[in-house]
């Protein structure tokens, strides 16, 4: 059955993936225990915008980012940046996870976390040495926070918490971000200076895909949307894509018979 | 009565001395490798919250230490060899742990319930082999019960050899992916989206914890192994703030208790060496959890009591202010008095402000120091900067802000009054009147 399944695949033709795109997704279904949560995603991002995807509590705004990352297994799908696979331009990409899923009180300082994002240019086992030292302090102070460098991470305020792991990724020095709801619980200077620092990015033609919550925020901080209800409503331009019908489309309610398939798959497979 | 405490006593010293003959020295020595070891292993293990996989693992060894035993006495080898019964031990570990993770991966069973169901099954399983082994009479099976509540006195030399060559072997494989440890475990899903193999070396860590184990079933036994990993990186974490720190403190730790519990257990040979040591440990713990400077019980019951504290004499100082401003009198503050029963305090209180020089007494009335007539002024400003505040920019009604206040005015540092201020355009040190009518007390 396995196998039917792999030749199958193989024959079906896969489809063009642009090389400009930093990321294209090509009918990608997630499915966290058997149970669809993500359907057939079609997607391309544009190159050197700010995006966010939007979308209700449940609507997997975060799956989408850990499906397209490969953090979970796609239950069908093709994703890729650059028109390459995720294992051959990995350095390029930058990633901020949800700020609360992590350990905070991990004994580790603020310094050490941001390192951690030069961890895979230092390779195996080496130590991390004054060079990557440096680079990881300059990217604290670009978040405002070399003050805090040795200060333990616990004793940090949820918007410090959430520079530090900006820095973190900043540290990986990538073409294509990805941030997990980088406002959520920050104070407004915080999201002011964060802001900021995403424009500043795609300033200089790089890639942010966020995950995003505040409406009234999305036109002031985004050149693109991306709205997502267990699938893809709409995505585009920020002004011609937040329009009321779209809106009204993902924040209205979800398909009643999406739900129903997704539960009977669920008992059928598992 | 006293001579054999002094007997005692002298005992222990010569043991821990390393004086108490060769086998004693044996015996400490292999505990001590091991203890270091299971603390440094035991911190990865701990912040990568996989203590409860390590219990099952160390209760799926005995069916492996049984199997090995009826396959060595099988082929008429010896069957106390421990090389082999330990890599017997190793095996049903791994397939263990590979159990837990199957089961809690395939199945929409909860890890917690995989690992008791496991652990369980493993140990029933182990312990019905033991029955059939004793029933076969074969006669050496004495020392295979011991690998479950440990038996130090049954160490041998090349045991203890063994347990410090793998001892040390292991505390370098961890040193030396100490980087890599520290990733997967404060944050796998980032390092997994950095390239890096997580499972690979979630295995690699699993396997150290296999050895360590292992290495332990002698001198602990199977059941109380896991406190050794355990115990003592939840000491280092009370001590320590960083990553290092914390294993160095963790592998001292383990390496104390295992040197004091085994020297006990070498002169009182009836209390069974494992339990010494996890008593040992136990105890460092509880003092850990009691005294440990930020994080023990003592320092956080101290610091809720001095806060209570401070809030009582800044309640009273600024009550005292506010009578002052309520007498709308033209003395200065430094010369308004209060008779002495007017202000209704405790003795507690009284005598604080007494004892910090705040007021003093001059013919029956109480008049406030120059230390407290500053201390005053600040308790009354944070208050009132603090009610306008949360008044103009939090929408409290002016007859709420009150409470809030007398929450926040005593954790006010000096750079968030600074803030403050900023917000509410004051002035540096400027008082203003109350938002709200004072009650007169």
């Amino acid at each position: 059955m396995k196998k039917f399944l792999k030749e199958s695949k193989s024959i079906r033709e896969l489809p063009e993936h642009s090389e400009d795109s930093p990321l294209s997704i090509h009918s990608m279904t997630i499915s966290y225990n058997y149970k669809p949560v993500l359907w057939d995603v079609e997607y391309e991002a544009p190159q050197g915008s700010l995006i966010a995807i939007i979308g209700p509590n449940g609507a997997g705004k975060t799956t989408l980012i850990k499906g397209a990352l490969g953090l979970i297994p796609r239950a069908s799908g093709e994703v890729s940046f650059w028109g390459k696979s995720y294992n051959e331009i990995r350095d390029l990409v930058g990633y901020v996870p949800q700020r609360e899923s992590v350990d905070w009180t991990f004994p580790i300082s603020a310094l050490e976390v941001v390192q951690m994002g030069r961890y895979s240019k230092i390779g195996w086992i080496k130590r991390v040495s004054k060079k990557h030292r440096d680079i990881a302090y300059s990217y604290l102070e670009t978040v405002g926070m070399e003050k805090f460098a040795n200060r333990q991470i616990s004793q940090l305020s949820g918007g410090q918490q959430q520079r530090v792991f900006i820095a973190r990724a900043l540290a990986q020095e990538a073409q294509l971000y990805f941030m997990d709801e980088p406002f959520a619980g920050v104070d407004a200077a915080t999201e002011t200076a964060i802001v900021e620092m995403l424009k500043k990015l795609r300033d200089e033609g790089k890639t942010v895909i966020c995950v995003h919550h505040d409406l009234s925020s999305v036109e002031e901080y985004f050149d693109s949307v991306v709205l997502l209800n267990t699938r893809i409503i709409s995505y585009g331009s920020t002004k011609s894509t937040l329009t009321q019908e779209n809106l009204r489309k993902t924040y209205g309610g979800r398909l009643t018979i999406l739900d129903q398939v997704s539960s009977a798959i669920e008992k059928a497979t598992s | 009565m006293f001579d054999n405490y002094f007997y005692f006593l002298k005992k222990l010293i010569s043991v821990l001395t390393f004086n108490a003959g060769y086998n004693a020295k044996v015996v400490v020595l292999g505990a001590t490798v091991l203890g270091l070891t299971a603390g440094v292993v035991g911190t990865f293990l701990v912040l990568r919250k996989r203590a409860l996989v390590s219990d099952a693992l160390a209760h799926s060894t005995l069916p492996g230490v049984a199997v090995a035993f009826l396959l060595l006495s099988y082929f008429g080898f010896d069957a106390k060899n421990t090389f082999f019964l330990l890599s017997g031990a190793a095996v049903s570990a791994l397939f263990g742990s590979f159990c837990v993770s199957f089961i809690s991966s395939k199945t929409r069973l909860a890890e917690d319930a995989a690992i008791g169901a496991v652990l369980s099954v493993f140990f029933g399983f182990g312990v019905v082999l033991l029955s059939i082994i004793q029933g076969l009479n074969i006669g050496s099976e004495g020392g295979i019960h011991n690998f479950i509540y440990g038996h130090t006195a049954s160490l041998r030399a090349i045991d203890v050899k063994m347990i410090f060559l793998l001892g040390l072997f292991s505390i370098i494989a961890a040193a030396l992916f100490i980087k890599e440890f520290s990733l997967v475990c404060f944050d796998p899903d980032f390092a997994k989206t950095d390239g890096w193999p997580v499972s690979l070396i979630d295995y690699y860590l699993m396997a150290l914890v296999v050895l360590v184990t292992v290495l332990g079933l002698q001198t602990v036994g199977l059941l109380l192994v896991i406190s050794l990993l355990i115990i003592p990186a939840t000491i280092g974490r009370f001590w320590s703030n960083s990553l290092s720190k914390m294993t160095v403190v963790s592998a001292l730790a383990g390496a104390l208790s295992c040197y004091i519990g085994a020297s006990v257990s070498s002169i009182l040979p009836n209390y069974p060496a494992g339990a010494v040591i996890v008593l040992t440990s136990g105890f460092f713990f509880i003092f850990s959890l009691l005294f440990s400077p930020v994080k023990g019980v003592f320092a956080s019951m101290f610091r809720r009591v001095s806060l209570g504290f401070r809030i009582l004499l800044d309640h009273t100082l600024r009550d005292f202010y506010e009578e002052w401003e309520f007498s709308k009198t033209s003395t200065a503050i430094a010369d308004f008095s209060l008779s002495k029963n007017k202000l209704k305090i405790s003795f507690f209180q009284k005598f604080s402000l007494y004892f910090f020089r705040y007021v003093k007494k001059e013919k029956d009335k109480i008049y406030l120091t120059e230390k407290g007539v500053l201390k005053a002024q600040e308790a009354v400003r944070n208050h009132r900067i603090w009610e306008e505040y949360i008044a103009k920019f939090g929408s409290v009604d002016i007859s709420h802000v009150d409470f809030s206040a007398d929450l926040a005015e005593h954790v006010l540092s000096p750079q968030i009054v600074k803030e403050l201020e900023g917000a509410i355009e004051s002035s540096t040190k400027e008082i203003k009147e109350s938002l709200h009518t004072l009650e007169k007390n």
